[in-house]
């Protein structure tokens, strides 16, 4: 699903990725574990296209093709999800309006009808369902004046929605207590799927407690420093960053 | 000559005009001799039949006008207008009058349909009747006979001068006096048409009524004038919408909107201005020089403006409140979109005279491009008015780092018991924001225009339901090319 070969990213100016190789096959669920300032934010935005993260060696293949040409909305459209660190407050923007707007621009682009505004609601509602997401809360300007939690199940509401065939969570755990990890957790297990790839950033350990990875990447310094198997997670909680 | 034509449209495109009703409708019109002086003014109230306290009326003004100067203080820029150099009275040869909907030329009713006002009565939006002014005179009224019914006096103003005689003579200039302001009595001299309305005691309109202003015929200003009088207790909301043809000329927009409510009346105004706006160089467009006000002359009224300002050259507008009677309310909720090099110095005046009057104003002003958008308002609170109150917010919003916004706000207090509160912010739309909306799929220009209709929503919600829609996608295609 996701090949990446010898990613090097520029932030300006100043080298941050130095040499990625990666690769997610569809179905499984990979953890890419870091300290702070080792690259994991840039690359779920390098994955992204965010404009700024310039790709100055290698290449990212997603499905066989060359992201790296495409923009943000190009990449969207084909399938590929970023659940931000730090969702953002588009103040007056009723939630429900904004996911129709994006669920319809995304399927405009893939060139199929538009749905109109009661079946987006059937559906958000739905979905809005099992990750306990109020009804009152899609009628809010998005994210405004939302708790930290009620942000991250924004967030994993979207990617139920939009059914991305690859799935990047950025710091999905930081800033959530333990129910509301328990909550985004079950809600992304439920999307695992024999033809979904998903790539799981994180700071801690705690949450590949609940989200198990198939396998587990080391970022130090803008490197893979190591890769293994789902123990390789405890291992790093016990010993730390510093003994990779 | 076709190819070139092609040509030319393919590349405006391109160049991002997409200013929808630029057409010009070829249409065989009666003209004024170009200028302006005595018989100009003669010419017009001629043409309509008037009688003659009317050409009294309009001659005084225009004596008047001769002394006056035109007001600098606006934080507008544009060369000299040459008032000689411009036609003053425009009309369809075919229509002399107002007629019944069959009479109209099918010409003009294509023009109608072609901007989304279709004028046949079983085509229009349920609910709205609409006076429709072509350049200098109103060529079609729609639902008289359901209005009628309801005491509701809708009409052309010229008809009115000459069927109500009583009431126009009564209203007209009592808001905005003749000398009021160098455009206001230029309008005052050589208006030519423009809406009546008068709702009777207790009558809540049982339609929303609407006007729509088409500027066709090039070197020509249109002045119209509109008198909308709430009696008693009655209720009424209305709407006027403008577009204009792409032209590389500028010209001039000079109305004069008066309202007055009496006791207890309610007056909802509403307004979508979408003039041509020029194009990206700052060529052309037209230059909105008008002044509304609204009388809350009874106890108990209600005026409230709400205003969509997405065209023209140069706006110079600020629709405002006397909130003469005790416990009055007065309202002004303002949208005004600036892109490419378009001016707009635009806000309104609360003059609080009653006791226990409140008045509220948001506006949001957006400025892209080169713009420059200015808010502009006065609160005046009175000796007598004890007890008003005013609440103010003004943000900006502001797309790339060539454009400007600007508020001005004065406020002056008489009276120890008002409580004035005033809020203000400057925001640009941030990287984030468009990251966000692009990382889920939408298009650049479709998520600027959805931030900033998130940016507007407070005063989106104060539009008639009919319209809302219609400007929430106005003010996407306002903003195309802003950014990137």
């Amino acid at each position: 699903m996701l090949e990446i070969d010898d990613l090097h990213v520029t932030v300006d100016g100043r080298d941050i990725l130095k040499g990625i190789t990666l690769s997610i096959p569809a179905g499984e669920v990979h953890a890419v574990m870091g300290p702070n300032g080792s690259g994991k934010s840039t690359l779920s935005y390098t994955l992204a296209g965010r404009e700024g993260y310039a790709i100055t060696r290698g290449r990212i293949l997603y499905q066989g093709e060359d992201l790296t040409q495409l923009a943000p909305e190009e990449r969207a459209t084909k399938g590929i999800f970023l659940a931000l660190q730090y969702p953002v407050e588009i103040p007056g923007v009723v939630t429900l309006t904004f996911l129709k707007t994006a669920l319809n621009a995304q399927r405009r682009a893939r060139g199929e009808s538009e749905l109109d505004a009661m079946r987006v609601l059937k559906l958000v509602r739905e979905k809005a369902k099992a990750l306990k997401i109020p009804e009152e809360m899609l009628k809010r300007p998005l994210n405004a004046g939302f708790s930290g939690g009620e942000k991250k199940r924004m967030e994993i509401l979207q990617m139920a929605l939009f059914e991305p065939k690859l799935a990047i969570l950025d710091e999905t755990d930081s800033g959530l207590d333990i129910d509301a990890l328990k909550l985004v957790a079950d809600g992304v297990n439920a999307l695992r799927a024999p033809s979904r790839a998903m790539l799981v950033i994180t700071h801690y350990q705690r949450l590949l407690d609940y989200i198990v990875p198939d396998r587990v990447h080391v970022l130090t310094n803008g490197r893979i420093a190591k890769s293994g198997a789902a123990d390789l997670a405890l291992e790093l909680e016990a010993h730390g960053y510093e003994n990779v | 000559m076709a190819a070139v034509r092609e040509t030319t449209e393919r590349v405006a495109d391109l160049a991002g005009e997409k200013y929808k009703y630029g057409f010009v409708t070829d249409i065989e019109m009666v003209r004024a001799e170009k200028g302006l002086n005595e018989s100009t003014v003669r010419f017009i109230s001629l043409k309509k039949s008037e009688p003659e306290w009317m050409l009294e009326w309009r001659l005084e003004a225009f004596q008047r006008w001769k002394e006056m100067t035109e007001p600098k203080w606006a934080r507008v820029h544009y060369p000299p207008i040459d008032y000689q150099n411009a036609y003053y009275y425009a009309a369809p040869k075919s229509s002399p009058g107002p007629k019944s909907l069959e009479d109209v030329d099918p010409k003009l009713l294509e023009t109608y349909q072609k901007l989304g006002i279709p004028l046949s009565e079983q085509k229009l939006l349920a609910g709205v009747a609409v006076d429709a002014v072509f350049d200098s005179v109103s060529v079609a009224t729609t639902f008289k006979a359901k209005l009628t019914e309801a005491g509701v006096i809708f009409c052309p103003i010229s008809e009115a001068i000459r069927d109500h005689p009583e009431l126009v003579r009564k209203y007209l200039g009592s808001v905005v006096p003749v000398t009021d302001n160098f455009f206001a009595t230029l309008n005052s001299a050589v208006f030519s048409d423009g809406t009546f309305v008068y709702v009777p005691k207790g009558v809540r309109c049982p339609m929303e009524l609407s006007t729509y202003f088409r500027i066709n015929a090039s070197e020509t200003g249109q002045f119209e004038r509109t008198l909308i009088i709430a009696d008693e207790g009655s209720y009424v909301s209305y709407l006027e919408g403008c577009t204009a043809p792409k032209r590389d000329e500028n010209q001039l927009h000079a109305a004069v909107v008066e309202l007055v409510a009496l006791d207890r009346a309610e007056i909802k105004y509403s307004t979508v201005q979408n003039w041509y706006p020029g194009d990206a160089e700052g060529k052309g467009g037209i230059y909105n020089f008008v002044t509304k006000r609204g009388d809350c002359r009874g106890r108990g009224s209600k005026i409230s403006w709400t205003q969509v300002e997405t065209g023209s050259a140069i706006t110079w507008k600020y629709p405002s409140c006397i909130l003469r009677g005790d416990d009055t309310v007065g309202e002004f909720y303002s949208i005004a979109i600036t892109n490419n090099f378009q001016q707009a110095d635009t806000g309104t005046k609360m003059i609080h005279l009653g006791r226990n009057t409140r008045s509220r104003i948001v506006s949001k002003g957006i400025s892209a491009g080169k713009a420059q958008n200015t808010y502009r308002g006065l609160v005046s609170v009175h000796p007598r008015a004890e007890n008003a109150r005013n609440h103010t917010q003004c943000d900006s919003l502001l797309i790339g780092p060539h454009c400007g916004a600007h508020t001005v706000p004065y406020i002056e207090s008489r009276n120890p018991t008002a409580k004035l509160e005033h809020e203000a912010t400057t925001s640009k739309i941030s990287d984030d924001q468009l990251f966000y909306c692009l990382a889920r799929g939408i298009p650049q220009e479709e998520a600027v225009a959805l931030i900033v209709n998130g940016f507007c929503r407070d005063v989106l919600q104060q539009l008639p339901m009919e319209f809302a829609v219609e400007a929430q996608k106005l003010v996407g295609i306002s903003l195309e090319g802003s950014v990137g």
